[in-house]
């Protein structure tokens, strides 16, 4: 059944579908089942998925994918303010918008390659923040951030209640809308923006899978491989990349807009060159070139960033609440400086630990356990040491 | 935690148009709680957001420290601290309201995005009925528009942009700490008695929100009061080194430099002004000064002996002898063998004005806590008699103006306080145009 | 004239800070081809050997007074310095010339910090795609600067230079122009001669000696030369104790300019890698270039005049990047790259 898995698109789909569906109730027991988290599992994953058309395919590494992000926020926002409280608007602008910026920064940084095309982007994208931070301040509110605000104009609505924000709606359905179910001891919380932004994960996965596995994507994959044999087969591949540099751009400018669907407010932050490494992080560490590798990496950061950070030493306390004193306090010594303000250090050690002991990421780890499982004490042909950049090729899932 | 939800009010509207069946199932039940997060009967939870990574991280720490003393204090242990000195009595010990006092805590990594994201774990996870906390304005503002939205009641931290209780304020925000125009009027009158009214003042802006309001606020001020400005230069602020800013300040003709900076910032320029010999040039047969108009302790330790005899202000110093400050000051010593911080003594004070608004207003509602809040006078929390003020939720209290020490006897002695402004000399109309814009909105319960 | 040759140079102490930091990178980067984001954190570590010492010097005896109370409750703590007690007046002036005591101190500790990382973690990375590289060296650059946060905290801490360099002196006078013009602070310029110092050092030494030639071998055909039957690894690990070396002290020096915090590394990481790809990958020349022409430029940058002319656009917030994006859309491979460097 797992073998079919990686070879079955149809089989993948489904299981894809089924567990972003059931997000609330699989992440509840994690303490992650909660709407801020879960929607921002899905955005980011939508983002990595992107990120990784351009990275996994083609080999080109974007060190400025945070720029198109910021920039789909921001136009987002815009058209909150401006047009509709509905999101579809919103959502429309800002991937068009991304995209025309990426064709932009596309077309000038594929002009070079390796190194030199990543400093271009990165510059690209620096610029991007600084000047949002700063000079564009009319256009991004800077520092505070852009946001909703009472006396928007919002043309396509009609006005809403006296000193009251509207909240970013899908046909009349408010992203913050959640309903709360008990189930087996938990609250599972159904929220309406986190379904919204995994119907869309959903789909943009599957655009990710045709694409991975459309002539197209071959082309992309013969770029990786060897650029220069390609091109002195007379084939121009700088339209092939452009494209993938666009389309990734695209799903980065969705998942700024999602963002701030979900929450309306655009930050410069979100343009700054730790938000691109971030993702280029999410998508090694979940193993580039593979299909859902980026998704787990985002998962995984996001969940650290977010649950990690929140625990402090009174909880670590609680937890070993059941030991004698003097142990309970040696413990919480010893664990404390991996949560709570030491959030940073626990991903640190685990980015060391996946790439030391997963090469390949988290998606090769999970294949050798598969392969374990399947052949076990033989090694045969597929479990045997691969080359690893082919393997990352042939094997997507 | 009970069943609740955000906000529904277009939910049946919006079913009718697309089928709800879409999305999840229809088991929206009209939830009971009248407002978000209603507490139950045995606890309730705040939420300290403070930042806890990125160079905020120590004056998080330190405010960190002070909210769980604060928590400590209301719920009957330790000495009290500022709970017998607080005008208000309304507090007895016992929690808030009968509750235990719990709390959560989280990162903002002085990021809006981070803030934002912790600060919605806080409220959708650990049903927190307060958001307090952070280190810089542009968090505050993110975070308090996010608390408007949710119906959450923000408590600012350290943030003292005008924008904050300006054009950026909200009406379940409230903010303790001063601010740029407050600064610019407190400092501006002690420049003129020290240096003299004939000066011509050189800035140095961190160019984002902040520093902006900071320096149109210093030129106010300061030219209201004879001085001149020769020049306003931004500085990006990602600068480590300030040299070539700096540089051309000594043939300006200026003999006056403004550094409107904060954190690291204020650190790096002000250590590479003193390298450049501006401390001790003299220019138009005057001695040249320089002038940091937001001080903290934490940012004077950075700069080490460069803050010597350079002026400043603060929200407060633990060297207040009120009683109050005392008592505050001797329970966190207490606590933790280091005095407070002023990011600490605001976090704290603002713990203890949201249980006590609570307290007298019966109930944890954010319309009737707001209500509590608002207009509300008070004294003993070390700044003084203070004003909660109805029309923008802005605290008004006496501003310090302090000086670097010239001799510190320990790492924590930096500062000593040259005049204690009253509080006359730094108020303003709502309407002020540095103000102006935005409005507070009406407070939103939630649900 | 004078507004000139002020950002002059401001221009050549920022670009000398750059190209020292610029030179060790690409002793990694361009060279070994690691793609190392821990660069950063030992820049960082090296301004930390000044800490440590500095705070070692001046480890305090502390006497618990039986009868004064500080202010905030606790008994006061009256503390003399070892080194001063020691001493005496020697053990005072040790105090004050820490910096450079900081070198002595800092050359060992970043070789073995250097060496250490190559031989435990870095090696194994030679061969794997640099998508590996990135993940284990930020993974590495993130544990080491929150082991410096939990010891030393987050706040900066000053370190004041020796007494006998603080303070400027008048190099305008000193040119023949009008007095007071020209002030430059005395430990910048130091800080200027230093690395050219450290910069001549490193090129002599791959240039004049058997073992820098056999690394340029190595550089351009690494398996040619390890056909020759020389032991390239061995030479590779030095080198990267050597970058380590050469970063270390370049943070070491700069603490009196800039007070150690531990995200410093992280701040300068990114500059560092434009930096080295605008000077050209695999080109040590450019790299020092790039690192000082990128120096002056931002210092003529942030001038008001330059910005005023430009109506008014802070310019300064862009330029390294607008910099760096015209340089290589003109260049290919930068100012001086190597073809076939991490091109691909």
């Amino acid at each position: 059944m797992l073998k079919t898995l990686r070879t079955n698109d149809t089989a993948l789909m489904i299981l894809f579908s089924l567990i972003v569906l059931a997000g609330p109730l699989i992440l509840a027991p994690f303490g992650a089942g909660y709407p801020d988290l879960m929607q921002r599992f899905a955005i980011y994953g939508i983002f990595a998925i992107g990120f990784n058309i351009l990275f996994g395919l083609t080999g080109y590494l974007s060190f400025g994918h945070a720029a198109f992000l910021g920039v789909g926020s921001y136009s987002a926002v815009w058209m909150l303010k401006l047009l509709s409280i509905n999101i579809v608007p919103a959502i429309i602008f800002a991937v068009v918008v991304s995209g025309l910026f990426a064709l932009l920064i596309g077309y000038i940084s594929l002009r070079r390659s390796g190194i030199y095309f990543s400093i271009l982007t990165l510059a690209f994208a620096q610029m991007s923040f600084n000047l949002a931070y700063s000079v564009l301040t009319p256009i991004t509110n800077g520092e505070n951030g852009l946001q909703v605000e009472l006396d928007d104009p919002r043309i396509l609505d009609s006005a809403t209640g006296p000193g009251q924000l509207p909240v970013p709606s899908l046909f009349g359905m408010d992203m913050s809308s959640t309903s709360v179910v008990h189930f087996l001891g938990m609250d599972l919380q159904f929220n309406v923006g986190f379904y919204v932004s995994a119907l869309i994960l959903i789909a943009v996965f599957y655009l990710s899978l045709r694409i991975f596995r459309s002539p197209f994507g071959m082309i992309l994959r013969a770029i990786k491989s060897n650029q220069t044999r390609l091109n002195y087969t007379g084939f121009n591949s700088r339209p092939y990349t452009l494209t993938a540099f666009v389309i990734s751009g695209m799903y980065a400018g969705l998942a700024g807009a999602l963002l701030v669907c979900m929450d309306p407010l655009a930050g410069p932050e979100r343009m700054q060159w730790t938000a691109s490494g971030e993702v280029v992080l999410m998508t090694i560490l979940g193993g580039a070139g593979t299909l859902v590798g980026p998704v787990l990496g985002a998962g995984m950061i996001k969940y650290f960033e977010n649950i990690f950070s929140r625990m402090n030493d009174v909880m670590v306390h609680d937890w070993f609440s059941a030991l004698p004193g003097w142990l309970n306090d040696v413990l919480t010594n010893v664990i404390s400086p991996f949560l709570g303000s030491g959030w940073q250090m626990s991903l640190g050690l685990i980015f060391m630990l996946v790439v030391i002991f997963l090469p390949g990421g988290l998606v090769e780890g999970a294949n050798r356990i598969m392969n374990r499982v399947q052949r076990p004490s033989k090694s045969g042909p597929v479990s045997g040491p691969v080359d690893r950049t082919t393997t990352a090729n042939s094997k997507e899932s | 935690m009970s069943n609740y939800k955000l906000n529904r009010r277009k939910f049946l509207k919006g079913s009718t148009v697309l089928g709800a069946g879409l999305v999840a199932p229809t088991i929206f039940t009209r939830s009971a709680s009248a407002y978000t997060n209603e507490p139950g009967k045995g606890s309730v939870v705040l939420g300290f957001n403070v930042p806890q990574s990125g160079p905020y991280a120590d004056e998080g720490a330190d405010e960190l420290r002070a909210y769980k003393l604060a928590v400590k204090h209301l719920n009957g242990e330790g000495d009290g601290g500022m709970m017998s000195t607080f005008s208000s009595q309304a507090l007895n010990g016992t929690g808030i309201l009968g509750r235990k006092v719990e709390y959560v805590t989280g990162d903002t990594q002085t990021k809006s995005d981070a803030a934002r994201a912790s600060a919605r774990a806080m409220i959708e996870k650990d049903g927190a009925i307060m958001i307090t906390g952070g280190s810089s304005s542009g968090v505050a503002i993110a975070v308090q528009s996010l608390c408007q939205d949710a119906g959450i009641i923000f408590m600012a931290g350290l943030t003292h942009s005008n924008d904050t209780t300006g054009k950026d304020k909200k009406a379940n925000g409230f903010r303790h700490f001063f601010n740029a125009y407050m600064s610019a009027q407190a400092l501006a009158p002690v420049l003129v008695e020290h240096y003299g009214a004939d000066r011509k003042a050189y800035h140095l802006t961190a160019d984002y929100t902040w520093g902006w309001t900071q320096e149109a606020s210093m030129i106010q001020a300061t030219e209201a009061l004879g001085w001149k400005t020769v020049k306003t230069v931004r500085t990006p602020l990602s600068a480590t080194d300030f040299s070539s800013y700096i540089a051309p300040v000594t043939n300006s003709g200026a003999d006056v430099l403004i550094l409107n900076h904060y954190g690291s910032n204020m650190v790096n320029s002000l250590t590479n002004a003193v390298q450049f010999g501006l401390k001790n040039k003299m220019v138009n047969g005057k001695q040249f000064e320089i002038v940091v108009p937001l001080y903290s302790r934490l940012m004077a330790q950075g700069a080490g002996d460069a803050v010597k005899g350079i002026f400043g202000s603060t929200n407060w110093h633990w060297s207040l002898k009120d009683a109050g400050s005392k008592a505050f000051v001797d329970s966190f010593g207490k606590e933790y063998g280091r005095p407070p911080s002023q990011a600490a003594q605001t976090c704290y004070a603002q713990t203890l004005l949201y249980a006590d608004a609570c307290q007298r207003a019966g109930s944890f509602n954010p319309c009737d806590v707001g209500a509590a809040l608002e207009g509300f006078e008070f004294d003993g929390l070390g700044n003084g008699k203070t004003l909660y003020r109805a029309a923008d939720h802005q605290c008004f209290k006496d501003v310090l103006v302090v000086k670097g020490k010239e001799n510190p006897t320990s790492d924590f002695d930096l500062l000593e306080v040259v005049q204690i402004t009253p509080v006359e000399k730094v108020i303003y109309e709502p309407d002020n145009p540095m103000f102006a814009g935005g409005s507070l909105g009406k407070c939103n319960p939630g649900v | 004239m004078d507004a000139f040759l002020l950002q002059i140079l401001n221009g050549l102490d920022k670009g000398s800070a750059y190209a020292l930091i610029a030179l060790g990178l690409t002793l990694i980067f361009g060279t070994l081809g690691v793609v190392n984001f821990a660069h950063g954190a030992l820049f960082m570590i090296g301004a930390f050997c000044t800490v440590v010492l500095n705070s070692l010097f001046t480890l305090t005896k502390v006497t618990i007074s039986a009868t004064e109370k500080t202010p905030w409750g606790t008994p006061l703590e009256i503390h003399t310095p070892y080194v001063q007690l020691w001493f005496g007046d020697i053990g005072a002036t040790m105090i004050d010339y820490s910096v450079f005591w900081s070198l002595l101190f800092a050359i060992p500790v970043m070789l073995i910090v250097g060496v250490a990382m190559e031989r435990g973690l870095i090696k194994h990375f030679y061969k794997r795609p640099h998508a590996d590289q990135i993940l284990v060296t930020f993974g590495l650059a993130i544990v080491l600067q929150e082991i410096i946060k939990q010891i030393f905290g987050a706040n900066p801490i000053p370190q004041p230079a020796p007494d006998a360099f603080v303070g400027s002196i008048d190099i305008g006078a000193m040119l023949g122009m009008a007095q007071n013009t020209v002030i430059y602070p005395i430990w910048r310029l130091i800080y200027f001669l230093f690395s050219a110092i450290v910069i001549g050092g490193v090129f002599a030494f791959l240039q004049y000696t058997t073992f820098g030639m056999v690394v340029r071998a190595g550089m351009a055909d690494r398996e040619t030369v390890g056909l020759l039957g020389i032991n390239i690894d061995r030479r590779f690990t030095a080198m990267f104790g050597l970058a380590a070396v050469v970063t270390g002290l370049a943070g070491a020096m700069y603490t009196p300019i800039l007070s150690p915090n531990y995200h410093m590394g992280m701040d300068f990481l990114v500059l560092c890698f434009v930096v080295v790809v605008v000077g050209g990958m695999g080109s040590l020349t450019g790299a020092v270039a790039a690192g000082f022409l990128l120096g002056i430029l931002e210092s003529f940058a942030s001038m008001p005049a330059v910005k005023e002319f430009l109506l008014g656009f802070s310019i300064d917030q862009v330029i390294i990047y607008l910099v760096a994006v015209i340089i290589l859309l003109v260049r290919p491979r930068g100012l001086m790259g190597r073809k076939g460097v991490m091109e691909t």
